[in-house]
């Protein structure tokens, strides 16, 4: 197979990313016997382009779907009655102004919200047919299916790069199997393997902000979530690191719902399926990328996506 | 351009006037900095005097046999044969030891409870407050406190661990106040990340926020060891004092500060010198303990 895809790699004279990426994505289901190839460790063997979407025991992705959301910070109504659907396998993008409660609504899924003094949260949030804010549900395991990306690059700092991949399983007691080879697929599936894989005991902090934020997508995929959280991901970052984290994204839906909040209208634009706009707490609409940035349905979302607010 | 070039002696040297530093304020300022100074220097004077005279007197007190034999309590005949202060060196550390493996665990889970579970409810305030107010206690009120508890109380006598007890009451308020604050520093996105992960919330507290937090812990935990190893009003009446050394913290306890009062009281020229012989002593094992307490916080990631 490394002959395989090295040949391609030269054959492919098309500069356009995107269509490399198509091909990287045709590669890996096209040859999902290559999980094997994963677990050899070292730099020499070159893996499948993308070790995404290939692993038979991959559990499926999940739709969530928002009933009546509301959410609160003490007497305040941040959140007003939300009603909207992420479909499995789908990026979804929120776009609205800041404080229009974009945050709150994404972090009400993975019952997030409840861990800020004086939050709560009304209403229903259903992982396929399960309601999270069930009395009966441990809200543990919503976090363990659903995983969450932050804005600034977080990496624990006392750990090295290695341990803050290692750290999701650890911290939720699942020592079983070969930790290194999962450590390994999760580097490899955030696109960050070639770049550590000569330095994993080094600590996570000493990355560039970009391969930071990559290394916090390997920590949350390598607990084996359903559906990932991305609030603003890139913000921090430089257009390069931008870059890798939306064709990660890309290359993630396969095995994942993903559900990205953004500020940066182009950025919705390039990743997301279907994107939603917010204003004040209240869903405006929602529809395919493409319509809402070329021929919106409400005058509110055509004014913020032409730039006229906000 | 030229009307720039022929205006240097007339309205530049006005514009420079504009941008220059008035007499008055020069005096204003040097005024502001000698007081300062002064200041320094005046809060130096008595530090620097302690340290002289502490080494003066202290170095020539010190040998070999000054640290190996315990005080032999022969204060007569003009110190010829007093001894050393072995018994209270290690009478200090066993007692200091056991008071903070009393303090140190229970101050640490305090701070815990503040941060993590606490917070800001009511009961959380009503500790820190109480907190604040032991902070602010007498040492010797904790001595009084073990006292007539746990000497008059029990109808018994003076052990080393009484000691121990009133030093970890004193010690208690310093280190969960330095264990909160530390514990506060610890960044909010760090817990989230880690409970984002589905990582219950002891593990959080355990595998995170504590080693994130475990050099500055140290730290303040030291400056409290120091603390309570200088007291002697706490051990006065409850660990008291001995001679002979004394492994068994269930008897009396001999301790540095308590033998610096007694010998510092003596008539005999000997026992001072003996006295700042000690003094000197716990000053370089605070000193030790404070320095290893920088050298951690330097490798702290916080702070």
């Amino acid at each position: 197979m490394t002959p395989d895809g090295r040949t391609q790699e030269v054959a492919d004279v098309d500069p356009d990313s995107s269509s490399e990426l198509a091909r990287q994505r045709q590669d890996s289901s096209a040859q999902p016997s290559e999980q094997g190839p994963l677990r050899i460790t070292g730099t020499a063997t070159i893996p499948p382009p993308a070790a995404i979407g290939t692993d038979p025991q991959a559990k499926p992705a999940l739709s969530v779907r928002l009933e009546q959301l509301r959410a609160f910070y003490g007497s305040a109504e941040q959140v007003k009655g939300i009603d909207l659907e992420f479909r499995a396998n789908e990026v979804t993008a929120i776009i609205g102004p800041s404080g229009c409660g974009k945050s709150t609504m994404v972090r009400c899924i993975n019952r997030m919200h409840e861990e800020i003094p004086g939050a709560r949260a009304e209403g229903r949030v259903l992982l396929e047919d399960l309601d999270v804010y069930d009395p009966s549900v441990d809200v543990v395991a919503v976090r363990r299916a659903v995983g969450m990306v932050f804005q600034k690059p977080n990496p624990f700092p006392t750990m090295s790069i290695f341990d803050n991949v290692a750290a999701g399983l650890r911290l939720s007691s699942r020592r079983g199997g070969d930790m290194r080879a999962k450590v390994e697929a999760a580097l490899r599936s955030a696109g960050l393997w070639d770049e550590v894989a000569d330095r994993l005991d080094q600590p996570g902090a000493g990355l560039s902000g970009g391969q930071q934020q990559r290394l916090c997508i390997a920590r949350s995929l390598a607990v084996d979530p359903e559906v990932i959280l991305m609030d603003e991901p890139c913000s921090a970052l430089d257009p390069i690191a931008t870059l890798k984290i939306e064709e990660l994204i890309d290359q993630l839906k396969q095995r994942v719902t993903i559900v990205i909040v953004t500020h940066n209208m182009q950025q919705a634009a390039r990743v997301a399926d279907r994107t939603a706009f917010m204003l004040g707490g209240e869903l405006v609409e929602i529809g395919p990328t493409q319509e809402i940035f070329t021929k919106p349905n409400d005058s509110r979302t055509e004014d913020y996506v032409t730039g006229k607010f906000g | 351009m030229s009307a720039h070039g022929s205006s240097v002696d007339g309205s530049e040297l006005g514009q420079l006037a504009r941008f220059a530093v008035s007499p008055a304020r020069r005096r204003k300022d040097r005024i502001a900095r000698g007081s300062i100074l002064a200041g320094t220097v005046i809060a130096l004077i008595p530090l620097v005097l302690i340290v002289y005279y502490l080494l003066r007197k202290g170095l020539g007190a010190w040998s070999t046999s000054f640290f190996t034999t315990d005080p032999t309590g022969n204060t007569f005949f003009g110190g010829s044969n007093i001894g050393g202060i072995k018994s209270a060196i290690l009478g200090t550390i066993e007692i200091v030891a056991l008071a903070s493996a009393i303090a140190v665990p229970i101050g640490i889970g305090v701070a815990i409870w503040l941060v993590e579970y606490g917070k800001g409810s009511w009961f959380a305030q009503t500790v820190r407050f109480f907190v604040d107010v032991l902070t602010g206690v007498p040492s010797i009120v904790f001595g009084l406190f073990v006292y007539i508890v746990l000497v008059v109380g029990t109808g018994s006598t003076y052990a080393g661990y009484k000691g121990s007890i009133a030093l970890s009451l004193l010690m208690l308020p310093v280190v969960i106040r330095s264990a909160e604050v530390i514990l506060l520093l610890v960044p909010a996105a760090l817990r989230e990340s880690a409970l984002a992960l589905g990582a219950p919330r002891w593990r959080v507290i355990f595998n995170i926020v504590l080693p994130t937090a475990l050099p500055g812990m140290i730290t303040g935990v030291l400056l409290a060891v120091a603390r309570a190893a200088g007291e002697t009003a706490p051990l006065l009446f409850t660990a008291a004092a001995t001679l002979k050394t004394n492994f068994n913290l269930g008897g009396f306890m001999n301790s540095l500060p308590v033998q610096i009062y007694k010998d510092v009281t003596s008539p005999t020229t000997a026992v001072v010198n003996r006295a700042w012989g000690a003094a000197l002593t716990l000053v370089v094992m605070i000193l030790l303990l404070n320095l290893i307490a920088r050298l951690i916080a330097r490798r702290s990631r916080l702070a």
